[in-house]
């Protein structure tokens, strides 16, 4: 038995029941739609969410953590080898934060082949002033063009041309919380002191917003230059260094590795943000869930609809059995309508499914905490299509097993002889 | 030349067990020989279809031995007695039994597809040969369900040809029809016999004509009482 004919005797059942068979293939078409259009939307929201965050943290960090040190003296004596000690209130000693031969490590790192990128880092904590007022602030001192490429610096530029931080000397991009307390707009110079108490002016050339209220109110961008100066040391001074890898999952790893290597202190963008991973793996797991459950009850459909269909063609089964076609090709035959249904549904729903996700990609949508975004994030991963088609396949196969099963057990004589 | 044996029937006995025993078929053994034209006569109940569908493979719970064209049927498995069906046995029943999604032609060569010997272009030539023989190949691309009861009749003598099977089994081939088509398809049935050297069994209550084929069994309460 050939599959061309086992096809035709298929469509000719089909046929019969054209508008059954078509109302199950618009179910599937319904549920990959929704399937393919739910996932792409929830995990274009993931990425984006994630991506708040994850876009801007380094991969490691390397940096002077402020810590007592780890073997105190009495671990050194030779007369208490082995013994615990419980010294309490133990403080460290004053260590600078500078990160010692910065340059050779920062060399040393771009010649690594697991890495993207390298980018120096400086935190001055200071005062914006206001009139009477001081308030508190971090500037970070960064190279412009390094933390652009790396962590979508200008991405969060809202106003302003971030390059000028590099090209002008003294020039700041205020938060934007800040610039509104502050009352500063572009091209302003504002006061900042220092710990250390200078003063230094500085100015606006831009305002950024990263997205996290906290953070706006807070932090300012200088270039490395301009927070050295401030900072009141030379211009070797480098306080972090931020790596960004072409793998994040070798984060942890890497960071150990550093850590022996520099003697230095190293910590992974995993152990920095544990949180988020677990929120998108959720989302994940439930927009699949109601993805799978519009696939199942779309299963239900057709199972109903197909066992309707052999109800109705009990006589056709029984003469194709009575003239030599055995059980199987009548479960293939079955199974075959049910496969088409699901394969036709499955095309169908792919489709509107992607044109869904392109219309809700135009729909606008402003945040003011993410100004790079101006339409509901969709991703258009690959995966998701095939998932929903595989998933069609498989639920329309179970789905077509069952009353193919049955219509395979058909006994022609009963039937033949019951009329 | 003796005629070679193609079906052998041999004390085959069944019984129904719902809701009480009943022996509906006790010691039946026959054989039907090539080119012979049996018909098989009796009252209703007294088991003729049952043994039709007894010998035409399809009811396998029966005790006794069965051969067809020499194999006995117990112990196949129902894929190997469809092939057995398809191969050797054709069938024509009351009620026609046509598909009625399809096209005369195509019910005439549906069994052909799952014997899947000869490329399409050929069965359908062959189709069309019966067809034409039968007196109705204009009606080859009509659907199934436009022809009438006499029309629909011939095709599924058509359709039991198409496989050059060993034996024409009927049910009650003419209980559907009138004088004037029962006649029809009985000298069709004679001209198998004559020009194709087909065995035909044929169930019938039909005694005038059970009469004209050339041998009768009479069944009765289930025994064979003429042969």
């Amino acid at each position: 038995m050939n599959i061309k004919h086992l096809t035709e005797i298929a469509i000719a059942l089909m046929r019969a029941r054209l508008k059954q068979t078509l109302v199950a293939a618009i179910g599937v078409t319904f549920s990959i739609a929704l399937f393919v259009t739910l996932l792409g939307f929830m995990e274009g929201l993931n990425k984006l969410l994630d991506g708040i965050v994850l876009n801007r943290t380094p991969h490691i960090r390397l940096y002077n953590d402020i810590q007592p040190s780890k073997i105190q003296p009495i671990d050194l004596s030779k007369a208490f080898v082995g013994y615990h000690h419980f010294i309490s209130s133990v403080k460290p000693v004053n260590n600078r934060k500078e990160i010692y031969n910065a340059q050779q490590i920062i060399n040393k790192l771009k010649s690594d082949k697991r890495i993207v990128g390298v980018a120096p880092k400086i935190t001055a904590q200071v005062f914006y002033n206001l009139g009477n007022i001081d308030l508190n602030g971090i500037i970070n001192g960064v190279e412009v063009e390094q933390e652009a490429k790396l962590f979508a610096f200008g991405d969060y530029v809202t106003e302003g041309n971030y390059k000028e931080l590099q090209t002008i000397s003294n020039t700041i991009i205020l938060g934007k919380g800040v610039a509104e307390i502050i009352n500063a707009k572009i091209g302003d110079i504002i006061i900042v002191t220092s710990t250390e108490g200078e003063q230094f002016s500085l100015k606006v050339i831009g305002f950024f917003q990263s997205g996290m209220l906290e953070i706006d109110k807070v932090q300012s961008f200088a270039s490395l230059k301009t927070t050295q100066k401030i900072l009141g040391v030379n211009s070797n001074y480098i306080s972090d260094i931020q790596i960004k890898l072409k793998d994040l999952k070798m984060a942890p790893e890497m960071a150990m590795a550093y850590e022996k290597l520099f003697k230095i202190d190293a910590e992974d963008i995993q152990t920095a943000n544990a949180q988020f991973e677990t929120g998108s793996g959720v989302r994940s797991i439930i927009s699949y869930a109601v993805g799978v459950t519009l696939l199942i009850v779309s299963g239900f459909g057709i199972y109903n609809i197909l066992n309707m269909l052999i109800y109705e063609k009990m006589d056709t089964i029984a003469i194709l059995k009575a003239t030599g076609f055995d059980g199987n090709d009548v479960k293939k035959i079955f199974i075959s309508i049910s496969l088409s249904i699901g394969i036709a549904g499955a095309i169908g729903g792919v489709i509107i499914g992607f044109l869904m996700s392109l219309a809700i990609d135009a729909i606008p949508f402003s945040a003011p905490s993410l100004p790079a975004v101006n339409t509901y994030p969709i991703d258009y991963g690959l995966q998701y299509y095939l998932v929903a088609i595989i998933f069609a396949m498989v639920t329309t196969f179970l789905a077509g097993w069952l009353p193919a099963k049955k219509a395979s057990k058909v006994d022609p004589v009963i039937i033949i002889r019951g009329k | 030349m003796e005629k070679k044996i193609v079906l052998e029937a041999k004390s085959i006995y069944k019984s129904f067990h719902d809701p009480v025993k009943i022996d509906v078929l006790k010691d039946v053994s026959f054989n039907l020989k090539r080119g012979e034209y049996v018909s098989i006569i009796g009252r209703s109940g007294s088991g003729k279809s049952t043994l039709l569908y007894i010998l035409s493979t399809m009811d396998t719970d029966f005790t006794g031995e069965l051969l067809i064209d020499g194999i006995g049927v117990h112990g196949k498995t129902e894929k190997q007695l469809a092939a057995i069906r398809n191969e050797k046995i054709g069938f024509v029943f009351q009620f026609h039994y046509l598909l009625n999604e399809f096209t005369a032609i195509k019910n005439v060569m549906l069994p052909a597809f799952k014997l899947n010997k000869l490329s399409e272009e050929e069965l359908e030539n062959n189709a069309y040969g019966f067809l034409k023989d039968l007196g109705i190949e204009k009606l080859a691309k009509k659907m199934a369900y436009q022809l009438s009861g006499g029309e629909k009749q011939r095709v599924a003598i058509a359709r039991a040809m198409i496989n050059d099977p060993l034996i024409i089994m009927c049910d009650e081939p003419t209980g559907n029809l009138d004088s004037k088509n029962a006649d029809i398809v009985f000298n069709i049935f004679k001209e198998l016999t004559e020009a194709y050297d087909k065995t035909l069994l044929v169930v019938t209550h039909d005694l005038e004509f059970a009469e004209k084929t050339s041998r009768i069994i009479e069944l009765h309460d289930g025994k064979v009482i003429r042969e």
